[in-house]
């Protein structure tokens, strides 16, 4: 690439080791082991079914994988629980869009500042001035986020009545504002229009650029994602088919029978 | 609406300021008559104090809960004994234990919420009621081996003072009905309450944001426990002026469940409007039938009459305007102002009268 990274590339941040997750009888995910290097952008790709999204709910503790582990920085997570994951600094969206519905878009973004939020339910009640303290500091960051998503002029309105493509910016929001180290993004661009991938495909690359924070995406638009990605992993019926740069992926002759399909 | 104070704008603050002058100045100089405290407005802020308890666990965390009446037997029995027991503690402090007793049955109950949901959660939370109420019964000495069944409660004395006549005890339930108005209102507004909303639109979403669902669900439920207890006491020492595990039964759950809902879910305003509504429509019911009727209609009918349409308000509230009267009282508002605004541009751009 042309432009120098104010992060470099480094070692790796997440490892997936021979991971296996079935449900009852349905494989989703067979024996897949893959790993996503510090401040990279990471690609998972693969046909519908292919165990995509249980991946990253396996690596974010939501699913319990019946084999296989998770390390995070070198270490095996033990016990993982989507709250252990947040605190140790992965942050996520999902697909299917998981947003406090009832709450503004403001508040929304502000339960991501939840672990950067030391004080009880008890200081909250009696307004210490440390809680004040907090709070402005953690509004302020928030409507930093905001600015950066150019998502001021809806600041208070519920989410529930936003439209879907600045409901997914607003997940994004909720998970920067987390500020974690690494972030899964399932399906940041389903549903959008062109207009509204580029800009999505643009916070996605700044947030990368600027704050070094490590991506890893589920995507389908393929232009998109080797647009985009540094390295792309390929997933087709819960099994790891192709991982590399995306000029050699596009160049693996099985991603593209998996994709195109092949006569047998 | 920038806040000035913290999240408090000034909308806010004129609020407080008119419900604080129209209830410690207006109301004490103009209603007279002792039945307006004794029967409606000191239960009214007790009730809508339980009603904020509910509102927290319900409203706000979104968990299906119904006993509040029960951890108001706790809070009420917890009173009698301590005042009875530890006399050293005093009425605030009294209060201020027996919400706390209220709170441990709080947590305990609450700890099936991490398991089950929705419509199980509300039978497994039924638990405490029954429990709390046969316990109280079945060991005498909760109710010091009283054997008539009724116990009468003691004069509240504060500081050596006695508050002993109607507007005496309207004012003690005003004072902690309103400290504890505005700490609800701080947690509701701040990262507590963030947290409950939280866990209540999307749990799933909110443990990957390093919300703990245990923490945040049994905090919740102690601190509507809470709520409950002390309503709970200021109910039995002022309004009832006695004690039975009977005034606390399942019908009064349902009742505070019934001002939660048609007040408005997750909504602290709410909580008095919709105890204001379910106090005042009986009363209301019976002032018709006495005087447009003039008694024809049997008062047993017009209680009946009074659950009928309480049941249709449930269904058409949920339907219509899930929110409840909160926010229809919101959307009044919002149409006078505009309405205000509106023809007010009209008076200015063009002739007030055309033809």
């Amino acid at each position: 690439m042309a432009y120098e990274r104010k992060f470099k590339i480094g070692k790796p941040i997440l490892e997936v080791n021979n991971i296996s997750l079935a449900f009852g009888g349905v494989k989703a995910i067979t024996d897949t082991s893959f790993n996503v290097l510090e401040h990279e952008v990471r690609a998972i790709i693969g046909p519908n079914g292919a165990g995509k999204s249980s991946m990253l709910n396996c690596i974010n503790g939501i699913y319990k994988p019946q084999q296989g582990t998770v390390s995070f920085r070198g270490q095996v997570v033990p016990n993982i629980t989507p709250n252990i994951m947040a605190q140790m600094g992965l942050s996520r969206t999902f697909q299917n869009l998981a947003l406090f519905k009832r709450m503004s878009v403001l508040d929304n973004i502000l339960v991501g500042r939840k672990l950067h939020t030391k004080t009880n339910f008890l200081e909250v009640a009696l307004q210490l001035p440390k809680v004040k303290k907090e709070e402005k500091l953690n509004r302020e960051r928030s409507e930093e986020i905001i600015s950066f998503l150019e998502i001021e002029d809806i600041k208070d309105t519920p989410v529930g009545k936003l439209p879907y493509g600045l409901q997914k910016k607003v997940e994004l929001g909720r998970a920067l504002a987390t500020d974690s180290s690494i972030i899964l993004l399932d399906e940041p661009m389903a549903g959008m229009n062109v207009e509204e991938k580029r800009d999505m495909c643009r916070f996605i690359l700044k947030v990368n650029d600027e704050l070094g924070t490590t991506m890893v995406l589920i995507e389908h638009d393929m232009g998109v994602v080797m647009d985009i990605s540094d390295r792309v992993v390929v997933l087709d019926y819960g099994k790891v088919i192709g991982d590399g740069t995306p000029d050699e992926i596009m160049a693996n002759q099985k991603v593209i029978d998996a994709y195109l399909g092949v006569e047998h | 609406m920038k806040p000035i104070f913290m999240t408090y704008t000034k909308k806010d603050l004129i609020n407080l300021a008119v419900c604080m002058v129209l209830s410690v100045l207006i109301i004490p100089t103009f209603i007279k008559t002792e039945y307006w405290y004794t029967s409606i407005l000191i239960p009214w802020l007790c009730l809508a104090l339980a009603t904020i308890g509910q509102q927290i666990v319900m409203g706000y965390t979104g968990q299906l809960a119904l006993g509040a009446a029960g951890f108001m037997a706790a809070g009420a029995f917890a009173m009698f004994n301590l005042i009875l027991r530890v006399p050293d503690l005093g009425f605030v402090g009294s209060l201020i234990v027996s919400g706390l007793i209220a709170a441990a049955f709080g947590i305990l109950f609450g700890l099936p919420s991490l398991k089950v949901r929705g419509i199980y959660l509300m039978v497994a939370t039924l638990a405490s009621q029954f429990f709390i109420i046969w316990m109280i019964d079945k060991f005498g000495w909760f109710k010091n081996y009283d054997s008539s069944g009724i116990i009468t409660a003691q004069d509240i004395v504060i500081l050596g003072k006695p508050f002993t006549t109607p507007l005496a005890m309207y004012f003690v339930c005003l004072a902690v009905t309103t400290i504890l108005t505005l700490l609800a209102m701080n947690m509701a507004r701040g990262s507590t309450g963030r947290n409950w909303m939280a866990v209540r639109d999307m749990d799933i979403a909110a443990e990957s944001m390093g919300v703990s669902l245990l923490r945040t669900k049994v905090q919740a439920f102690a601190i509507s426990a809470f709520y409950c207890g002390v309503a709970g006491a200021l109910f039995a020492f002022c309004y009832l002026k006695s004690l039975e595990p009977v005034a606390f039964d399942i019908k009064l759950s349902f009742k505070i469940l019934f001002m939660c809902i048609l007040g408005g879910l997750g909504t602290i305003n709410g909580a008095f409007i919709g105890a204001a509504f379910i106090l005042l429509f009986p009363v209301l019911l019976n002032a018709i039938g006495n005087n447009v009727f003039h008694g024809a209609i049997d008062a047993t009918i017009i209680s009946s009459i009074e659950q009928v349409i309480f049941g249709l308000l449930m269904i058409i509230f949920m339907i219509y305007e899930p929110l409840g009267m909160a926010k229809l009282w919101e959307n009044l508002k919002q149409s006078m102002k505009s309405k205000l605004s509106s023809s007010g541009i009209k008076g200015v751009k063009s002739p007030v009268f055309k033809k």
